[in-house]
């Protein structure tokens, strides 16, 4: 069944991870990034991995599941580690034709796989922890001082939090009006692209319409709340830093200190 | 004065095209502070119409209504006026704005400027009220039809606006479902005092309100407590209207000779006078 997808890979847990200040979440997600593109050498990578597989522990989320969400690009690591095995520099270990491989190309390409590999851990734990209304909600803050300039920061939010609400209802119904089409005898399954997608036609223009009634009653229902947009807005839920997000906070901080300092006191580690 | 007071009201879809159609014809109305009205009628009989009238989604074409003493007709009083009557919808889908049902409960009050800590207190109170407070960290997807409209109702509840008008809140629901959203009315116009509009099509309903009003074509047909209007079974079956099955039986029967006595508007009063009728022969 289509409705059996799950949206966000939110994996409720209760760890101090999960209890992190939104905010703080997306900033460190972008801060671990800026870390792992600027390790050019495994000292540097080795490091910033014992920082995230830290993190990894400490959400709680099982580490199979975290594998699991490496298999979708599974195949970008191997495309650019092997593109990445034929750029190096140096003595040729192995040479056909115009194809060589050296050593340095074996290290570059196993430095690459392995900072791809950080991106993914470093993103997973953010989306496994955080709620998609938590994320929508982080965001809006997060980008409240463009509201300033004229960015409808609260308008994409409540967008955003109005498609998530909605994704699983229209789901189903699509699930509803394909078992409806198919009952009255459309074949969805057989036939050349062309074909298939010609079969979707049937479904899709009830399911547009549907959604356009959707829209009017859920307006009707907003505006009967009082919605008049984002002005006078309050909101039940308040973030805080707490001092937790303090202590991780300083301890990032003092991390990116050590992480500068090692490499202008050790510029040629490992290389 | 009455909390909301309708006169003469007119109301056009479209007024001045070519498919202009008039929903309402000059109709009257009160509906008093806790009260439990029931709105009956066929489909198209101007009843849903009434309903975004009463909240200020329609404003009148001609006529007047006020809510609490304030005119519905003009644009800056709508946020006052939905202050004061809530609406709850049919399809119980297409009203939660958010993927989380606390979070749906507290967008009234977040609308209206409520402190954080006032709306934790509100939405606790108005899913306790419903039955809902172990539901408040589900998402409203994975929930029964039923249990959709009591979130909705919470949400009205949330913003404490005192009336609640619900368009066929439980067309879309199956028997179950019913019931529980009708027994949520029920407490809540009981114990909280809240005024209930309730618009359906089933007589089963509107029995069990305190005063039944009961549309055709856009006027209103009749009205009067439940027992009154279904006691004219001729006027509602010349208008091709139900009355519910116990009172059609008594009807019946009457007109088959054995007179019940009474006009039975459940099956429980039924069954106790047609045992009376039995134990007197």
């Amino acid at each position: 069944m289509l409705s059996d997808i799950t949206l966000g890979q939110y994996f409720p847990a209760k760890s101090f991870i999960h209890r992190m200040d939104p905010r703080l979440k997306i900033c460190l997600t972008v801060y671990f990034i800026v870390l792992v593109f600027s390790s050019k050498n495994f000292l540097n990578i080795g490091l910033v991995y014992a920082v995230i597989l830290g993190a990894m522990a400490a959400s709680k989320v099982p580490a199979k599941i975290y594998i699991k969400s490496l298999k979708p690009i599974l195949f970008i690591v191997a495309f650019t580690s092997i593109l990445n095995l034929f750029y190096g520099t140096g003595e040729p270990l192995v040479q056909f034709w115009v194809l060589k491989i050296t050593l340095n190309g074996i290290l570059n390409a196993l430095l690459i796989a392995v900072r791809i590999i950080a991106l993914i851990f470093v993103s997973s734990v953010l989306t496994f922890t955080t709620s998609p209304t938590q994320l929508t909600d982080a965001l809006e803050r997060l980008l409240k001082p463009l509201a300033k300039i004229r960015v409808p920061v609260h308008e994409f939010a409540m967008m955003m939090t109005i498609a998530l609400r909605f994704v699983p209802t229209l789901l189903e119904e699509t699930d509803k009006i394909m078992s409806a089409q198919k009952a009255r005898g459309a074949d969805m399954e057989s036939g050349g692209i062309v074909q298939r997608i010609k079969a979707l036609i049937p479904v899709l223009i009830p399911l547009f319409v549907s959604a356009f009634r959707r829209a009017f009653d859920l307006a009707t229902a907003m505006e009967s709340r009082c919605y008049t947009g984002g002005y006078g807005r309050t909101k039940m839920k308040t973030l805080k830093i707490s001092k937790a997000d303090v202590i991780t906070m300083i301890f990032c901080a003092v991390f990116l200190a050590g992480f500068i300092a090692l490499n202008i006191v050790l510029p040629k580690v490992v290389r | 004065m009455s909390f909301i007071e309708v006169r003469d009201l007119v109301f056009v879809y479209n007024p001045d095209t070519e498919d202009s159609s008039e929903a309402l014809h000059g109709v009257n109305m009160n509906i008093e502070k806790g009260e439990f009205v029931a709105l009956l009628g066929h489909n198209g009989c101007g009843k849903s119409t009434l309903a975004k009238i009463f909240n200020g989604m329609y404003t009148p074409t001609k006529g007047s209504v006020t809510v609490d003493g304030i005119p519905t007709d003009s644009e800056e009083h709508q946020i006052e006026i939905r202050r004061r009557v809530g609406l709850v919808q049919q399809n119980p889908d297409n009203q939660l704005v958010a993927g989380v049902v606390e979070e749906d409960v507290a967008f009234g009050p977040e609308n209206l400027g409520v402190e954080p800590e006032e709306i934790r207190r509100r939405v606790d109170n108005a899913l306790k009220a419903v039955g809902m407070y172990e539901y408040r960290e589900h998402a409203p997807h994975k929930l029964s039809g039923g249990q959709k409209q009591r979130i909705a109702i919470a949400g009205i509840i949330a913003m404490e606006t005192g009336c609640i008008v619900l368009d066929e809140p439980t067309a879309m629901l199956d028997p179950r479902g019913r019931e529980e959203v009708m027994s949520t009315i029920k407490r809540l116009n009981k114990e909280q005092g809240i005024t209930i509009i309730l618009i359906t099509h089933y007589m089963d309903e509107a029995v069990q309100a305190d005063r039944v009003i009961v549309m055709d074509d856009g006027n209103i047909l009749t009205e009067g407590n439940p027992r009154e209007v279904f006691a004219d079974v001729e006027l509602l079956k010349k208008h091709r209207l139900d009355v519910p099955q116990a009172t059609e039986l008594a009807y019946k029967l009457k007109k088959e000779g054995i007179d019940l006595g009474d006009v039975p508007m459940n099956t429980a009063e039924c069954i106790s006078l047609i045992e009376k009728l039995i134990s007197a022969k």
